[in-house]
């Protein structure tokens, strides 16, 4: 299995337990991973990004544009921020709720997310959009948008791993009261769907 | 063995633990802090780690310890490398006993750093050779060669990354601690003529490192790492590629036998790709220099990889050292070959390189017809700057100061950390910012050539005892009038909460005592010291007025922790965010405009203009008129319940949420 993954968001949004995630279920894969990501001054509000490559005979842990097989984005803008790195079959998952930036605020004009969400719909076939309101609610918290996003790439099949492989990451990588709520969050998507 | 899913900053200290390193010290900053706390977390019984008031410390402890012939790593990243300048210098020419690796991150870009200066031209400054990984695994491996190579030469050895190179993940292999090299600590043993410096052993010292960087550049080109990619190429023109002058009667020469890149660090992972593109259509691809070791630099592996070449691109990050090189290689060997990089304006000069930079530059030089993706038009995109957190108690003293003064001819010189985000609209209170501690120089300089300005030097806890104490000694004593501004987080924030003097905790995990900053002012002797709770803003203001117009150097505390630091996260819970209350909102736009918190927004409304009572846009392109509700609002996901909006709000409209939500 090869895959080229992007994880895209606001800084503070939970991108990077995502990414570790899916990286500790490729690793008891016995897959080779490579990742990078920001960390820094960016991260207080700016854009945030993962890319992680699965697979043999990979060099660089950066993805070039038109490489990325899946873009899991946790903000409308961010997805079309990062969607030159998409292939032309590939996937986009992303949460229908704007962060919109302190500048917008200020100058009292704040972006349209439906002209995000158009322009996904408009370019990206393969689009799954997450109303991530509802699935919150749902769930019961609002700390756990990543696991729901997650939850919707593997449910498309996007991810490349089962349920149980991620579940198991997710054993091995979060402390185990927050197990059933993660469990919970990751199935969301799967459950809505059937 | 065993395999592990590695940063390379958590590779580095892997790779330093396995080698049986001793000591280690450093001074927090982006992209290297994570080595020292990976040594930190998994510290091996007898193996001592500090963060050290500053590079310059660190360095000389690390030193010291090499002297012992302990095992010793100093971390920082490359603009702590010119503070840890003087103890470097020296120690190149002194030398050391045991292994002493100095890591310095270099950040191209640059990310989150004032210069896109290169670790490697220092290293040929200071005599200091370094090694110069490409990936997590090779940090990993390189780290334990280091200290090995170190001990052998008794030089002090530089290890240099990059904000890719530590800041990526790999999964590697890495030893288990039974397998953790083994060593023992000689002990200091006197001899002044081997440690103490005097012109006449710097003189004897100085021809020695030269004689042995000469031998190094041969021994080096032995070293596994610096590796000549090649393979069987066919002489005729790569069938898969159109030729570029398909009238000619003869096709031209195959660019692999007369082409060539010379690359190293992260951009050797850029080249790589872009030579496995290249062979997956042709079949064939290009010959590769990979420098590792950048100074003192492998010759005679340039030459066997210069043989038969016309031409070499050279692609590397920051200063153009590898070109340099072996542009100086061609010379003194009388080669032909065209060394083309930044120099020559093949290759940008300043920035990161990328994925496409890279394949765009090495599919031009060998004339390979680039496949370029039609670029898409995407729509406007908001721009995110970084800006100060929702609950930043920085924002509260900047405002504090900004209306305490307001109206009178100031300078506000800034330092580094989170608050230079205080020069952001609309705080807009950062007039200067340079570089650690230098925001005490500016104010009291221009207190001296401009005396009709009010002058405030900000500066964090941290950055006051990393380097800031001694400019204020030199205000005092040299009577400068300025107001020094003290932003008490109690942490270093920026770089992720390190420990420092004023926090009572080390990274040996002791509680101390704290050095307390009003304590080193009066002892200074500053007659006036006053310690506010920024978030107080009413007494905030009060002091800054009262304190700013006092003669001479006057200092204010501004105290309140970070808000991401844990506690302050659990107080916050506990009080919970606040509400606006849209009955008494007239919609003035004062919080918003004021402080520019990012938990701050505007209330959307479906309703009709006059319906809301709250006044609209024009209309727009489409010519419909939208109802927008000027009223402001709190993200509750955001908000930290710190108040300062609540106490500027001219109709008190608002007020806490109750509770945990």
């Amino acid at each position: 299995m090869s895959k080229n993954i992007i994880l895209c968001g606001v800084g503070g949004q939970g991108t990077v337990l995502a990414s570790r995630l899916i990286s500790a279920a490729a690793m008891t894969k016995g897959l080779p991973v490579m990742s990078a990501e920001t960390i820094g001054m960016a991260q207080r509000g700016g854009s945030v990004f993962s890319h992680l490559r699965i697979g043999e005979n990979v060099y660089s842990p950066m993805i070039a544009l038109g490489e990325a097989d899946l873009i899991l984005a946790f903000e409308p803008a961010e997805a079309v921020r990062l969607l030159p790195y998409l292939k032309d079959s590939g996937r986009i998952v992303v949460s229908n709720r704007p962060i919109q930036p302190v500048t917008a605020t200020l100058s009292g004009s704040s972006y349209d997310p439906q002209v995000m969400l158009d322009y996904l719909k408009a370019h990206v076939p393969y689009l799954t959009i997450v109303d991530i309101e509802s699935a919150t609610r749902e769930v019961g918290s609002s700390k756990v948008v990543n696991l729901i996003l997650l939850g919707a790439a593997l449910a498309d099949g996007a991810l490349g791993f089962t349920q149980d492989e991620m579940r198991q990451a997710i054993i091995d990588k979060i402390p185990a009261k927050f197990h059933e709520l993660n469990f919970k969050a990751l199935d969301y998507y799967q459950n809505i769907g059937e | 063995m065993h395999q592990e899913f590695l940063m390379g900053n958590e590779a580095i200290a892997m790779g330093a633990i396995a080698a049986g390193v001793d000591l280690v010290c450093g001074y927090p900053g982006t992209p290297s802090t994570e080595v020292l706390e990976t040594v930190a977390k998994h510290r091996p019984q007898g193996t001592y780690v500090e963060w050290s008031v500053n590079e310059k410390t660190a360095m000389e402890m690390a030193g010291g310890a090499a002297y012992a012939g302990a095992r010793s790593m100093v971390t920082m990243k490359q603009m702590g490398l010119n503070v840890a300048a003087d103890p470097l210098m020296c120690l190149s020419y002194i030398g050391v006993k045991g292994g002493m690796v100095v890591l310095v991150a270099d950040d191209p870009g640059p990310i989150s750093s004032q210069t896109e200066q290169d670790t490697r031209t220092f290293a040929a400054f200071s005599k200091v050779p370094v090694f110069d990984p490409s990936t997590p695994r090779e940090a990993y491996e390189m780290v334990q060669e280091a200290f090995v190579f170190s001990e052998k030469y008794q030089t002090p050895v530089f290890l240099r990354s990059t904000t890719r190179v530590s800041h990526g993940y790999e999964s590697i292999e890495v030893k288990d601690p039974d397998e953790y090299a083994i060593h023992e600590i000689e002990g200091f043993i006197k001899d002044s003529s081997r440690w103490v410096i005097f012109p006449r052993l710097a003189n004897m010292n100085h021809r020695k490192i030269e004689a042995r960087n000469a031998t190094l550049t041969d021994t080096l080109s032995d070293y596994p790492g610096n590796r000549i990619y090649r393979e069987e190429i066919s002489p005729a023109y790569p069938a898969a590629f159109p030729s570029n002058q398909p009238d000619e009667p003869t096709s031209p020469p195959n660019p692999f036998t007369v082409r060539a890149v010379a690359t190293g660090g992260f951009s050797f992972t850029y080249c790589m790709e872009t030579r496995e593109r290249i062979r997956r259509e042709a079949g064939e691809s290009f010959r590769l220099f990979k420098v590792s070791t950048p100074f003192p630099f492998p010759e005679k592996k340039a030459l066997k990889f210069l043989e038969g070449l016309d031409e070499v691109l050279c692609i590397e990050e920051l200063d153009p050292v590898i070109e340099r090189a072996l542009t100086y290689v061609c010379g003194k060997y009388g080669l032909k070959t065209k060394i083309l990089g930044k120099l020559t304006g093949d290759m940008p000069s300043a920035g990161e390189n990328s994925r496409e930079i890279v394949q765009q530059a090495i599919e031009g030089f060998l004339e390979i017809p680039y496949s370029n993706q039609e670029p898409l038009d995407l729509p406007p995109l908001p721009v995110r700057p970084p800006v100060l957190c929702a609950g930043c108690p920085h924002r509260a003293s900047f405002y504090a100061v900004k209306k305490a003064m307001q109206g009178k001819k100031t300078l506000y010189c800034g330092d580094i950390g989170c608050y230079t985000l205080g020069n952001a609209m609309p705080l807009d209170m950062v007039d200067t910012c340079l570089c650690m501690g230098a925001g005490l120089g500016i104010a009291q300089a221009i207190s001296h050539v401009e005396p009709d300005t009010s002058c405030f030097a900000f500066v964090g806890d941290s950055t006051f005892f990393a380097s800031a104490i001694p400019s204020v000694v030199n205000a005092v004593y040299n009577q400068a009038e300025m107001t020094l501004i003290v932003l008490d987080n109690s942490t270093t924030a920026m770089t992720g909460h390190q420990p420092h003097p004023g926090t009572g905790q080390t990274m040996m995990g002791e509680i101390v005592s704290k050095i307390s900053i009003e304590k080193i002012l009066h002892g200074i002797g500053l007659k006036t010291v006053e310690t506010v709770d920024p978030l107080d803003h009413a007494r905030a203001v009060e002091t800054v007025r009262r304190v700013a117009t006092e003669k001479g150097v006057k200092a204010i505390i501004f105290r309140s922790p970070c808000i991401a630091l844990p506690a302050a996260r659990a107080a916050a819970g506990k009080t919970g965010p606040m509400v606006v209350d849209p009955e008494k909102c007239i919609g003035c736009k004062r919080c918003i405009r004021e402080i520019g918190c990012p938990a701050l927004v505007l209330a959307t409304s479906d309703k009709e203009p006059d319906e809301a009572g709250i006044g609209q846009n024009g209309p727009d392109e489409a010519g419909v008129v939208k109802a927008v509700s000027i009223k402001a609002a709190i993200d509750p996901a955001q908000c930290t319940g710190c108040s300062l909006c609540s106490q500027i709000c001219p109709v008190k409209a608002i007020g806490k949420g109750g509770g945990h939500v």
